[in-house]
């Protein structure tokens, strides 16, 4: 049974299904013999089986399929007209035909079917011409037996037929040419009289048949009834036995159902639609749930959860329906590695994990042309020359690694290479290079961030990265692909380690799980894919907790900064709540993190996406519609849009600034945004804002020294600090548990500036700027009506850590070179 | 549109759905039309065009609703009158539209069409395509492709 490998199990259900579709259309036939499509039909589905059952070598049903394609094509051809008498060889080579795909599905060879009375019965249908089908064989010996059965049977009906005795052989004779010249009057006789004369082993039965034939209907009930069984049966009979014996000894007993009987096709649309009601069930189920919720009546209560709980498993079942393994995908990519690593004069293995990781069909679909790009950029970018492997110490074979696997609700497939990796420090360089970035906005970017470079639109040119051609080649189309499907796209690279590419997909398209939030009075869903986390903050703590940034709101989450984007703001709506309290949903997406403010939160709950109407398309808000437990209408949110249009003009905002920042150092000053933060005896400095990567709270007892100066250990790394007050000759209190520190990084480097406390975060552009130059000062501003002293963060950090910048000497212009640190 | 287009205008022979809005009888042809609802309850749309005033949960599906008086560049409706909302049914996709109250079905004689008079300005003139002219009254042809395409 292990021997069944996949193209006989295919080959079998095909089959099977043919079968049953030739049955119907030989019996069609029969009522329109001179049907060319029913013929044709036919005709096509014997030759495909016999196509592939010579493929798979399988010679008896190749014999009997040939045997019965030859008739099939002079039916076709005209050559021969049908009978009853070829119908009925023909249904018998069917039997055959299926009785062999038993035994082949059974044993796995088709040893125990003899097949040469059929293949005899179908050529002698064949060969006595257009006049003397089977019967023909059939009639010569009959005489004797009928003669018999008239001389016994003057009582039975049979033996009414007695006058025919004389007739016997006229009639048998007769028989063949009655067919096609009265087909209409004894149509319904003529077939059932047939089935009988082509099995040669039941020859007594034979002219018995005819003779009643031709006699008159009475019998006609009630002998062919009997006699037309054998037909069937004499082929059934030799191997039916065997066909269930074999199992039961193979398998032991019949646990393993067919494979024909075990799958069935079901048309997509239908799943589409099933999929549609379920949809409506939910919905249903959610708007009764939540009525019911209210109500104190047991049973009903009780109903209803039976009702959720059947209506989550049939969900689940639809959706399973619709489930396919992502192998079906990955199973053409070998041949792509193969092809393409010869292409490329590389030496690739390809190792998949997780092959039965199922996904719904159409995600799988919408996945199959990203993963493919990915897999050949991979094989032609990531992964090295064996020299050059063997030069950087790696075995000369590269590996391709595909795995995937369920994830919390979604579908994580991975292409990892243990290839060159992704250069940040190159990729970076490319970027400004052209025109992506300016040289200031990658400086403060972390190398994770840089690596996400290659999915920008335009970043796709060849040398972007290597050597060779760039990574980035259409990288901007998979995101784009995998993010209309939901899902998002990740890249992690070490140089010469390795690059991982890391997609997400939802499970299916239909049903997602949803976040409902309330804004303005209205509801919206927001897709759980891209939600991260959930932040309240009361009135009091809010106050604190948000802060601004020119107009910009940023909240601190856990140290790093979070921008705030408020819904009502994004859609143009006041808010309906004024207590202060502040909703966060910490939302990501391509790989940028926000804060979507929001009134309130309602719930989580499985939405029903709808489409919008045309109308609505261009908006770009809203990726659908869907219908809430309550019967209304909501808008569902699509964030990748949402984080595009709150977040690009914050961006724009800054690269502009930071392009005038290139020109003057003085318009830089002045254009910059500014963290004011005290440094003690009542003095502010401000700070320019993209030079801060993050704000910390360090306790005073992380501090360490390491020769005379204060080092700090902040993930993973050691940070030199700086403590303004000392650095400007301010007086702070020095006795404090908790230093707010400002984290300053730039080409990988960081200190760790302590103020005594951050204020604010303002525009610099308003300031009124004065030259008071003091040491480690720019100058003073006033700034929120206070007299503000710009510090020199270059003269600050240089006190902090003196190596900080020695391997740039000029941090505006970097050059490549100077770039590998 | 102008003149070239005009004479496109099909003068058909059939029956028209008729409503009412803003004192004027407007007619569409009686085939696009779905259903008639009274006043639904609208999810509006935030950044949406003008027109469109929300929408609608139409048995699970969701429809989108054009005010029609917004469309039509007519006042809003009164405070306190309830729309009619007609649902359409255009290249296999419902629309609903909103109307201030519904009228009969009409048989309309092509003989009786006339082009919208040129006088006819403003955004209404690219959807009405004519008007028949009944007895007493006018009956105004409203391109409904046009006028849910908001």
């Amino acid at each position: 049974m292990d021997g069944l490998d996949d193209i006989v199990e295919e080959f079998l259900v095909e089959s099977h299904e043919n079968l049953d579709q030739l049955d119907t259309d030989l019996v069609a036939l029969e009522q329109e013999p001179d049907s060319r499509e029913r013929l044709s039909s036919i005709f096509r589905t014997i030759h495909t089986i016999k196509g592939t059952s010579g493929f798979l070598a399988f010679n008896r049903l190749e014999e009997v399929t040939h045997v019965g394609e030859n008739m099939l094509s002079r039916l076709r051809d005209g050559e021969l007209a049908l009978t009853p008498a070829r119908t009925s060889v023909l249904l018998l080579m069917v039997d055959t035909v299926r009785s062999l795909l038993t035994s082949i599905e059974a044993t796995g060879g088709e040893a125990s079917v003899d097949v040469s009375a059929v293949v005899a019965a179908i050529s002698a249908a064949m060969e006595d011409g257009p006049a003397a089908p089977a019967p023909a064989p059939a009639p010569a010996p009959a005489p004797a037996p009928v003669a018999e059965a008239p001389a016994e049977a003057a009582a039975k009906p049979a033996a009414r037929k007695a006058p025919a005795e004389a007739a016997a052989k006229p009639a048998a004779r007769k028989a063949p040419a009655k067919a096609p010249a009265a087909a209409k009057a004894p149509a319904k006789r003529a077939p059932r009289a047939k089935p009988a004369p082509a099995p040669v082993e039941e020859l007594h039965d034979v002219p018995q048949d005819d003779l009643l034939d031709d006699l008159s209907d009475e019998p006609l009930t009630a002998a062919p009834a009997v006699e037309e069984h054998p037909v069937p049966e004499p082929a059934a009979a030799d191997h039916h036995p065997e066909g269930e014996a074999v199992p039961a000894d193979a398998a032991g007993g019949q646990v393993r159902r067919a494979v024909a009987d075990s799958t069935i096709r079901v048309d997509v649309d239908l799943l589409d639609e099933l999929m549609l009601l379920v949809g409506e069930l939910v919905l249903t189920r959610n708007q009764i749930v939540q009525y019911v919720g209210r109500s104190t009546d047991t049973d009903l209560v009780r109903a209803s959860q039976r009702l959720n709980l059947i209506a989550s498993e049939l969900q689940e079942g639809v959706m399973k329906t619709r489930m396919q393994p992502i192998d079906h995908i990955w199973s053409k990519l070998p041949r792509v590695v193969r092809d393409l690593g010869i292409q490329c004069g590389k030496n690739v293995r390809l190792e998949m994990e997780g092959k039965d990781t199922e996904l719904d069909k159409t995600l799988l679909e919408a996945v199959k042309d990203p993963l493919t790009h990915l897999v050949r950029n991979s094989v032609d970018h990531g992964i090295e020359a064996p020299d050059a492997r063997k030069k950087a110490g790696k075995a000369a074979e590269g590996v391709l690694t595909l795995r995937a696997r369920h994830e919390s609700g979604q579908v994580v497939v991975e292409v990892a290479d243990d290839g060159a990796g992704i250069d940040p420090v190159k990729l970076g360089a490319r970027a400004v290079q052209r025109g992506l970035l300016t040289q200031d906005a990658l400086a403060r970017m972390s190398p994770a961030d840089i690596l996400q470079l290659i999915f920008l639109p335009g970043f796709s040119t060849a040398a972007a990265v290597t050597n060779v051609s760039g990574r980035g080649v259409g990288m901007d189309v998979v995101k784009t692909n995998i993010e209309s499907i939901g899902g998002t796209i990740e890249v992690e690279s070490e140089p010469g380690v390795g690059t991982v590419c890391r997609l997400r997909i939802p499970l299916t398209l239909a049903i997602v799980p949803a976040l409902t939030v309330e804004c303005a009075a209205d509801r919206y869903a927001i897709p759980q894919i891209s939600l991260q986390e959930l932040v309240s903050l009361d009135a009091e703590k809010a106050v604190n907790a948000v802060e601004e940034v020119g107009g910009a709101q940023v909240y601190r989450l856990r140290g790093e900064l979070l921008p705030l984007v408020r819904l009502t703001d994004v859609l143009g709506l006041t808010s309906e709540r004024h207590d202060g309290h502040v909703v966060i949903a910490v939302l990501r997406s391509e790989g940028r993190r926000f804060g979507l403010v929001v009134d309130r939160v309602i719930n989580t709950e499985e939405i029903v996406v709808k489409a919008v109407g045309g109308q609505l398309k261009s908006i770009g808000l809203y990726s659908g519609a869907t219908v809430l437990g309550d019967g209304t209408v909501a808008l569902i949110l699509d964030v990748q849009a949402l984080a595009r249009r709150a977040l690009r003009t914050e961006t724009a905002e800054r690269q502009e600034s930071r392009t005038t920042s290139l020109q003057t150092a003085a318009a830089e000053t002045e254009r910059q945004r500014m963290l004011l933060a005290a440094i003690g005896g009542g003095r502010r400095v401000a700070i320019p804002l993209d030079t801060v990567t993050r704000l910390e709270q360090v306790r005073t007892e992380a501090v360490e020294k390491v020769g005379n100066r204060e080092v700090v250990q902040y993930r993973g790394a050691i940070l030199p600090i700086v403590r303004l007050d000392r650095h400007l000759g301010a007086y702070g209190e020095s006795d404090r548990e908790v230093l707010e520190v400002i984290v300053y990084a730039d080409h990988g480097r960081s200190v760790a500036i302590v103020v005594e406390e951050i204020l604010d975060i303002v525009d610099g552009e308003a300031a009124v700027r004065s030259d008071i130059d003091d040491m480690g000062l720019l100058g003073s501003a006033v700034l929120g009506d206070k007299v503000t002293e710009l510090l020199d963060v270059r003269a600050a950090i240089l006190a902090a850590d003196p190596a900080f910048y020695s391997h740039s000497s000029a941090p505006t212009g970097v050059s490549d070179s100077l770039l590998e640190v | 549109m102008t003149a070239p287009t005009r004479p496109l205008a099909p003068a058909t022979s059939g029956q028209l759905a008729t409503f009412r809005l803003d004192g004027d009888l407007y007619g569409i042809e009686v085939e696009h039309v779905q259903e008639v609802l009274r006043s639904q309850q609208l999810t509006r749309v935030p950044l949406a065009p003008t027109a469109v005033a929300g929408l609608i949960n139409l048995r699970g599906q969701v429809v989108t609703a054009i005010e029609l008086r917004e469309r039509l560049g007519r006042p809003p409706r009164p405070e306190g009158t309830d729309p009619v909302v007609i649902v359409v049914r255009l290249h296999g996709e419902a629309v609903s539209m909103l109307v201030d109250s519904i009228a009969d079905v009409v048989d309309v004689d092509a003989g009786d069409f006339e082009a919208p008079p040129d006088t006819l300005e403003g955004q209404s003139r690219d959807l009405i395509r004519g008007a028949y002219k009944l007895d007493g009254k006018l009956l105004l042809a409203l391109d409904v492709q046009k006028a849910v395409s908001a």
